[in-house]
Parts: structure tokens; sequence; C-alpha cells
């Protein structure tokens, strides 16, 4: 089984994403945790499978949101960041809503040299497409596909 | 490594320097490509205009590494030319480049317009209240409000309505007006073809039924598009930046930020409002290069302003929507409706609303 982390502002799109996570057919397990910042509460350590791959969710309607992400992502280990990691960014469908420059959001991708996927997670067609690949994702970092390793991510 | 590396070496390319939350502690990773710069996306041209990066066909939020300050227009030659254009709310439209408009012609246009607004009458399409013998439309030119000598002179198309109670007086109510400018559009100057005019910023005032016909009559007669142009809040936080900049001699109003919160059941909105003089000294102590503000220098004064508000009230604003701004200069609503406040920073204003309109056209 393979376990993806979910993290980002509450009141964000996460938990649809999580949803339409379970109802795709897949042929392996998932835990999805969600989590609205790092680090993850220390108590349930001993209970947490090891995550195998990280996705912080950012909309750019809402500079929080991105603020939240950075704060958390000082939380993470240096090891993640060789491809289980990505950022999702949501909210691009309207233009004249957007809070956040997209500069900063290249830099992150930039920085910590991970993909930046843009999706309006509010629509579902898209909803469920970024399910999709989020699913082929994690299937890689979990390394349940011979030959295909996570480190390739950080080349996109 | 990282340091402050942004300053020193980049020079005024908002992009280089780091981010405004600073870099997060306990990262091990400092890439070796780590403090590249964007590519050109970001970077200001000498003067300091919008680059369109490659990756969106629309700026989604792209927005320039850096811009220039609005001059001060120091020259009080006729401010009561541009005088009637204060205090009134302006619904903000981005006009496509006119086919074979010339501004010698202005009175045959009119003419038209006016022959075209009563056959609209005569369909019953006009909102039409009291004036018995029409609508009358008058074009003219305004020199002044332009940036350079490159930039099209400005026009305004005012409609009255002539009401025959006072014949003798020939009294007229300006029910509606309109005008159209271009100042420092050279973006869209430059790759112009023949024949075409650029005034891609169009201002109106007056009944929503007026802006449709004279707009359809546009849109027949010169073959160009009119879209509503919205401001985001991204660009509102750079005007609220921009204003406070700017030096203004009595005494003004105090700053005002207006903010709508989402994802809930009854619509709430925060009103933010400071003291002139401090949001001055806030901004003076953020702002490094005279005349000039970048994206960073926006962010960090933002940031102070909602830091100070969630230390008083617990509230994030910046989990919120920034709908209006209004500064002693001008307000500005996220809808796309202005005000402008001051006749010394006009053209400033203009400046940045014709750069946003660019950017809505391409």
């Amino acid at each position: 089984s393979a376990t993806i982390l979910l993290v980002g502002a509450e009141g964000g799109p996460q938990q649809q994403l999580a949803e339409a996570m379970l109802c795709e057919k897949k042929d392996f397990n998932i835990n999805i945790h969600l989590a609205s910042s790092l680090p993850l509460p220390p108590e349930r350590d001993h209970l947490r499978p090891r995550i195998d791959l990280i996705a912080f969710v950012i909309d750019i309607k809402s500079k929080y949101s991105l603020k939240s992400v950075q704060a958390s992502l000082a939380y993470v280990d240096v090891r993640f960041f060789l491809g289980k990691v990505c950022f999702l960014v949501t909210g691009v469908g309207r233009v004249n809503n957007c809070s956040v420059e997209m500069n900063a959001i290249w830099k992150l991708g930039e920085d910590y040299c991970s993909p930046v996927i843009f999706c309006e997670l509010e629509l579902e067609g898209i909803r469920v497409a970024t399910a999709q690949r989020l699913l082929r994702m994690l299937q890689i970092c979990a390394g349940r596909v011979p030959g295909v390793s996570a480190l390739y991510f950080s080349l996109l | 490594m990282a340091g402050g590396a942004g300053r020193g070496g980049a020079g005024a390319d908002g992009t280089g320097v780091q981010m405004a939350g600073g870099r997060p502690a306990g990262s091990a990773i400092e890439m070796e490509g780590a403090m590249r710069t964007l590519p050109s996306s970001g970077r200001p041209s000498g003067t300091g205009r919008l680059s369109r990066g490659p990756l969106f066909g629309r700026n989604y939020g792209l927005s320039p590494g850096s811009r220039l300050l609005p001059p001060r227009c120091q020259e009080d030659a006729d401010p009561q030319k541009t005088a009637f254009l204060l205090r009134k709310q302006w619904t903000l439209y981005s006009v496509s480049p006119l086919y074979k408009f010339s501004s010698a012609d202005l009175k045959d246009y009119a003419r038209m317009l006016g022959v075209f607004i009563a056959a609209e009458k005569q369909k019953g399409l006009a909102v039409d209240v009291d004036g018995e013998l029409g609508v009358r439309v008058a074009m003219s030119g305004l020199p002044e409000l332009r940036g350079s000598e490159q930039d099209p002179a400005a026009v305004l198309v005012q409609l009255s309505l002539r009401s025959s109670l006072s014949p003798k007086n020939s009294e007229e109510k300006l029910i509606w007006s309109g005008w159209f400018c271009c100042v420092a559009g050279d973006d869209l100057l430059e790759n112009l073809p023949e024949n075409f005019t650029c005034l891609p910023l169009f201002l109106v005032n007056g009944a929503e039924s007026y802006t449709a016909i004279v707009g359809s009559w546009f849109q027949k007669t010169f073959d160009c598009c009119f879209r509503r142009l919205a401001i985001s809040p991204l660009n509102l936080t750079w005007m609220a930046a921009m204003w406070t900049g700017c030096k203004v001699d009595k005494n003004t109003a105090a700053m005002e930020l207006l903010f709508s919160v989402p994802h809930l059941p009854q619509p709430l909105d925060i009103s933010y409002a400071i003291h002139p003089e401090d949001v001055k000294a806030l901004w003076d102590t953020v702002q490094k290069t005279p005349g000039e503000i970048t994206q960073e220098e926006v962010d960090v004064f933002m940031e102070c302003l909602y830091s100070h508000f969630h230390r008083h009230f617990k509230i994030h604003l910046s989990a919120t929507k920034l709908v209006k701004v209004s500064t002693g200069i001008a307000s500005a609503h996220c809808d796309g409706i202005i005000k402008f406040l001051q006749s010394q920073y006009l053209i400033g204003v203009l400046m940045l609303l014709t750069e946003l309109a660019i950017s809505q056209i391409q």
C-alpha cells in the first residue's frame, strides 16, 4: 500500500481531491492523510505509515495558502525533495481573482526542485484528472512501477 | 550562499531577491541553481514596462518585477480641463485597436453616433427619461491626457439631454460621458499595423444602456472589441503601494482597504482603514530605490499591514480577497471601477490602468 500526504490551508479543495482519488480504480491500497500545516502531531508518529508522496496545495486566490505552504516546507525532511514532493496550484481558472503572483510559484518549484502542477480543482473533470495523475505519481514514488523511480519527477 | 544576495547583484530586478517570507530554516537543500533568476517574465525593461512571459497566453498573475512610480505632474497647466474627471466613478473597459479612426473627423463621428442613438431610441431600446429633443453627442479630443507624444490623444464622448422646457437657454444636462485614452502604451504601439489607432483604455460614467449603445456603435464602425476590465487583488495591492508612495501636499484621506471573506454562508466584508501618515511612514521604510517599486516591496508592505491586523484581530487577511483600495490619490474596485481624486497623479494612475488594459487585450 502507498501513502500520500496532502498539505494545504483549511477550506481548500484537498478533501474533494482525496475523495476523487479514493473513487479511482486502482490495484493497490492507498492511505490519504490530510494536514493543514506541518509538522504533523508527534503523538501519532508511531502509528503513521511511511509517507511516499507529499502534495502541497496552493490556492492562488489566497496569499495565506502560499504562506502556510512555505512555512510547512521547512519541516519536510530533505530526502523527500528527490521527487517525492509536488505542488498543486489551484484557482487558476479565474484570472481576476488572483492574489498570488506567479513568479513566487515558479520560484517555489525551482527552489525545491519539485514539479508544479496547475489544476483547477474546483472543476470536477480536472479534479478527476489530477487525482489520476497523483495516483500514478504515488505508484511510482512507492516503488510499485519497476524501472521508474521518483527521481524522474525532480527533472520535470 | 542565498542570504541577502538579491539587491546587490541583481540591481532592480525584483525576481532575484529572496522571498518575502524568508528562506525556510531547516531546509538543507541549497541547490546550485536555487537563486537563479526566472526567465524573462519578471525582468523589468528600461522603462519598467510589463514584459509578457511565454508561459501563458494571458497574464494570470504575472506582474512585472518592478514598476516606475507615477510621476507627479508639476505643471498646473489647465487643471480645469481635467477637473471634470475627478471625483466621479468611472467604469473601466479595455478596447482593442480601432481601425481607420481619425481624430480629425470627430465632428462627423459625433453626428453619426447621434443618428445611431436616435435610431435606437425609435426601436425602443434606449432608456429615455424626459428629453424630448433627443440626445446630443459631443466628441472632443483631450490632448493633455497622454504619456508622451507617441500616444494618441485621448477622445472624449459626451451625451447630453436636450430639454425643451427652456428652449432659449438650451440647457443641456450631461447624462453620459466616456473617454478613450492611452498613456504610455509603448508595448502595443510598437507593433501596430497601418490604419489602427490604439486607445486601449475606456472609462465610462453614466447609464449602462447608453454604454451599450455607444459601445456597439464603436464596435460596428471601427471593428474593435470592448471588454470589462477587472482588477485582480494582486494589481490592487500594487495600486495601494504605489499610491501610498505618492507625495501629496494637503491632508489626504485615510487609506482604506476593503476585503471580502470567501466561503461563508453570509457575505462578510472587512474594512481596514489606516491613517495616511502612518501608512506613508511604513511605506518609506519598505521602499529602497526612489522612483521604482519592486514586487518584493509590495509584498513586504502588505505583509506588514496583514500581520498588524492579525495581531489585533486574529484574522488572516491574506486568506481573504482584496476588493477595494482607497487612498488620497484615487480609489479602485476589483470590478473595474476607478475614482480619481488628485489631478497631479491622474496621468500616473492612467499609465497603470493602460498597462492593465493592454495586458487584457493581448
